[in-house]
């Protein structure tokens, strides 16, 4: 019996799959596990593996056409068979993703349908999605959003192989929360267009820029956000850094980043304010037991947030070491979520690339990140009044008022400005 | 595409074949059965059932203990245990029946004779030609296993099937074997008054249960006056007129045992050869089919549940492996297998045990981390009114995750009470919900909520 294929969810958030392409031809025959095609989901390509058994009958979505989870995509079956009924995609739009403006268009423009922002998540609360109480415990404890997966038990309920599953869905996904930064700038030198102006171009959203988008705005529409700034005077880390370094210089693992320094520092303040490292759950506040920082990574086609677990009882060497692996992971897209889910506070650099002071929006379900820009040179003036050139650093540190009162975060971030400025504070 | 007489043809019609053909049926396909003897298999011929009814009997005898606490006089001495088998047989018969019954308002055509594979899609039926279908399902069971120097000849050491046929019984007798069988024997055999040795070769009776549960049996059955010996193996046996002897080698060192009869029940076989399996090309692993999801063969359109395959050899594993299967082949999503921490087990003895999932030495060996709540039953004011407070709750619980990771309950009505423990398990159910869900009072099932409690901290009744 004739049968159609389903686009399914390749990764538990994936709601919808573009085809990149066929595998297989109309009239070509389909053993189980054959790759049918590619998809690319909200996060990754990937590659269908049938389930059916048969001849390709019919191909009902073609290569660059959307589907959601759920719809047809193709009808399989025995040669010559009656296909009429299944050999109808879904009523929607099956067109090629990538749609150039119409030139005949004469408006260069297209206004805005509406001012007003458009809700950027599902609109479903985690109560009133059917998962079971184990699911429910184990996602809060993991920071999935249950939102997005698809439930596996009975009559699609959430159960705890799904949250399993999507903890171990390979990093290619790449992030669960997006962090307020963007991935690295574009070439830096790009050249004059010649002859007639460019057209305007229509580029479709990738699944992995869907997702952050949408958690972008979820955290920056839901979390009433408030910026502190502070000025730091990095030299006694960056004495600290050579010396640690010049004691590690048989090392084969190499030099330790100034960001090993920066988690720990971090890592000994959340210690004194735990209100820091917390999430805020709607009917109440989780205290964290353990000091998880994620560090943002940019990728070629977003950014990722490997997480250093338990910073707290780690030292600098090790903390160095593990970042160390998991940003070489991130780079090759092979982080586990295990390894980017979950972080109770996160902290982003834009230093290298050149940048002062920034503003992050908070990687949930932390409540807080840390926005660390250049360490640079600058004249400050002393207590005495005299001017010194000094290697400064500026931090910005995020706080959502749900949970950090202002008093609180500007504790915090005064007591990790000392740390970092007095690092043989730590031992007190 | 080729015609089949049928879409699922059943080699077998134990708890695992004739369920999966009255659930292919439901599904729309058409199914047929065959079976050399009556249909239910071991289970309701000479397994399950039949034994229950011996234990409900032996139970009542086992009442009148209670009767003369209250004054009652009770003469057992017209006991007929002729009569007692004739029950359990009449058990047997009506389900046996009542399967029949079954299979024709499913429309399943159960074909009488020895069925043997000649093809993925062929079975030849003696006496009735060849039968075709889309899939196979082997479904055979299997037949209690001997050991070296104890051949069975059903009448000095029976196995399982002719102690239940037995119209008189033995004056003494040696039970080998202190698995679920066994010990189900020596409970029925000690409550019609014949003096029971139970020999395991393993350190604990009911190996596979939790020990601190089989604690409390073994505490109830030498009460009982039942011998116990563990650790123990039994060498060979000698006839001299009536009486049985029989060589037993333990830790303490060689000791002989006088008899009457020797019950071997050291587990059981899977019926796999001379049916055809090797014409497919299947290699059995141990006597076992070898199966991957949804108990499929290693050839397509074939494929084996129940005792045949390397699975707990229980009638409800078999019955949910042919769902399983069925389902599948209809196209329902269904899980590639069975979850085997989410497998009953019973043991029909009193008092009763009742389990699944991790023991607390399985959960210790797999590095698990997991805190364990203890209820005895006297803490349910139930089990005081009717004067069954021995036994216990036992829960294991995932320390972080709180997930439910195995329970044991051994007392009175353990085998009912387990399932509300199960259903909270595979539900995916915290002992929280158990823990808040209202309980009637007086019920044994206040165990099962205090001990939930127990594992959230605050038991009431301790």
């Amino acid at each position: 019996m004739a049968e159609q294929v389903l686009m399914l969810a390749l990764s538990p958030t994936m709601e919808e799959g573009t085809i990149v392409t066929w595998h297989k031809k109309e009239g070509d025959s389909i053993a189980q596990s054959d790759i049918l095609c590619e998809v690319e989901t909200d996060k990754a390509t990937m590659e269908y593996e049938s389930v059916n058994e048969g001849t390709l009958l019919k191909i009902l979505v073609s290569d660059g056409g959307q589907a959601k989870v759920g719809d047809p995509i193709a009808v399989v079956g025995e040669p010559g068979e009656d296909i009429s009924g299944l050999d109808k995609a879904a009523e929607r739009k099956a067109e090629p993703a990538t749609v150039t403006a119409q030139p005949a268009a004469p408006e260069p423009t297209v206004a805005p349908k509406s001012a007003a922002p458009q809700p950027a998540t599902p609109q479903v609360s985690a109560e009133q999605l059917k998962a079971s109480p184990l699911a429910r415990k184990m996602a809060t404890e993991r920071g999935i959003d249950m939102r997005v997966l698809q439930g596996s038990g009975p009559a699609g309920r959430i159960v705890k192989r799904d949250i399993e599953k999507a903890l171990r869905q390979v990093a290619s996904r790449g992030p669960a929360e997006a962090i307020g930064i963007q991935g690295p700038a574009g070439p830096a030198f790009i050249p004059t267009a010649a002859g007639p102006a460019a057209k305007d171009e229509r580029v479709p959203l990738s699944g992995k820029r869907k997702i952050i988008a949408q958690r972008l705005a979820e955290s920056k529409f839901s979390a009433p956000h408030y910026y502190l700034r502070i000025d730091v005077d990095a030299g006694a880390m960056m004495a600290a850094r050579q010396r640690l370094n010049a004691l590690l210089l048989k090392d084969p693992v190499g030099k330790v980043s100034p960001n090993a320094f920066l988690i720990k520092f971090v890592a000994e303040t959340l210690k004194k304010y735990p209100v820091v490292n917390s999430s805020w759950q709607g009917d109440a506040i989780l205290r964290f037991g353990k000091i998880d920082i994620a560090l943002a990574v940019a990728q070629e086609d977003g950014l990722i947030t490997p997480v250093v677990r338990d910073c707290g009882s780690k030292g600098i060497v090790q903390i160095d070491r593990d970042l160390k692996l998991l940003i070489d992971k991130a780079r090759n897209n092979k982080l586990t979520p295990e390894e980017y889910n979950g972080a109770t506070f996160t902290i982003s650099s834009l230093g290298t690339s050149g940048i002062l002071e920034f503003t992050a929006i908070i990687n949930p379900p932390g409540s807080a990140i840390l926005a660390v820009g250049r360490i640079h040179n600058a004249p400050v003036a002393g207590e005495d009044g005299t001017i010194s050139v000094r290697s400064q650093m500026i931090l910005t540190l995020s706080c959502d008022h749900r949970v950090i009162d202002g008093a609180v975060g500007a504790a915090f971030l005064s007591d990790l400005k000392a740390f970092i400025e007095y690092p043989i504070d730590l031992l007190y | 595409m080729a015609n089949y007489d049928y879409d699922l043809l059943v080699l077998g019609a134990g708890p695992g074949g004739y369920v999966a053909a009255i659930r292919a049926s439901q599904l729309g396909m058409k199914a047929a059965v065959i079976e050399k003897d009556k249909p239910g298999g071991v289970c309701l011929n000479i397994g399950c059932i039949p034994s229950k009814a011996l234990i409900h009997q032996a139970e009542l005898m086992r009442c009148g203990k209670e009767l003369e606490e209250i004054g009652v006089k009770v003469d057992a001495s017209g006991l007929d245990y002729g009569k007692v088998l004739a029950f359990s047989r009449k058990a047997a018969d009506t389900l046996s029946r009542g399967v029949g019954y079954l299979l024709k308002k499913n429309k399943i055509d159960l074909i009488g004779g020895q069925g043997v594979i000649t093809s993925a899609h062929e079975i030849e039926v003696k006496g009735h030609g060849k039968v075709t279908g889309k899939n196979l399902l082997v479904a055979t069971g299997s037949r209690p296993r001997s050991i070296p120097g104890f051949d069975f000849d059903e009448k000095t050491v029976l196995s399982s099937t002719a102690a239940l046929m037995l119209e008189k019984l033995p004056k003494r007798v040696c039970v080998l074997g202190g698995g679920a069988i066994g010990v189900e024997f020596a409970h029925i055999m000690s409550a019609f008054g014949v003096e029971v040795h139970l020999v395991e070769m393993l350190d604990h009776l009911l190996p596979l249960e939790d020990e601190e549960a089989v604690e409390v049996l073994l505490r109830s059955f030498k009460k009982r006056g039942i011998k116990i010996y563990t650790s123990t193996k039994a060498t060979g046996y000698k006839k001299s007129g009536k009486v049985v002897k029989i060589s037993l080698e333990g830790k303490e060192g060689k000791q002989d045992l006088e008899v009457d009869q020797i019950l071997l029940v050291v587990g059981r076989v899977p019926n796999t050869d001379g049916i055809g399996l090797e014409s497919l090309g299947i290699k059995l692993e141990k006597g076992f089919v070898p199966v991957g999801d949804y108990y499929q063969t290693s050839v397509a359109g074939v494929y084996a549940i129940g005792d045949v395959v390397n699975s707990p050899m229980l009638a409800h594993v078999a019955s949910k492996e042919g769902e399983i299967t069925v389902e599948h082949l209809a196209g329902h999503q269904t899980p590639v297998k069975l979850d085997p921490n989410a497998i009953p087990g019973a043991v029909y003895c009193e008092p009763q045990l009742a389990s699944f999932g991790y023991t607390e030495k399985a959960a210790k060996e797999a590095g698990l981390k997991f805190e364990k709540a203890v209820f005895p039953y006297r803490g349910a004011g139930k089990s005081v009114a009717i004067g069954k407070t021995e036994g216990l709750l036992k829960l294991l619980v995932e320390a972080e995750t709180r997930e439910i990771l195995g329970a044991h309950v051994v007392g009175a009505e353990a085998t009912e009470l387990i399932h509300e423990i199960l259903l909270a398990k595979t539900a995916e159910l915290l002992p929280e919900d158990i823990a808040v869900m209202t309980h009637a009072h007086p019920t044994l099932s206040e165990g099962v909520m205090e001990m939930a409690r127990m594992a959230e901290g605050w038991a009431i009744h301790v």
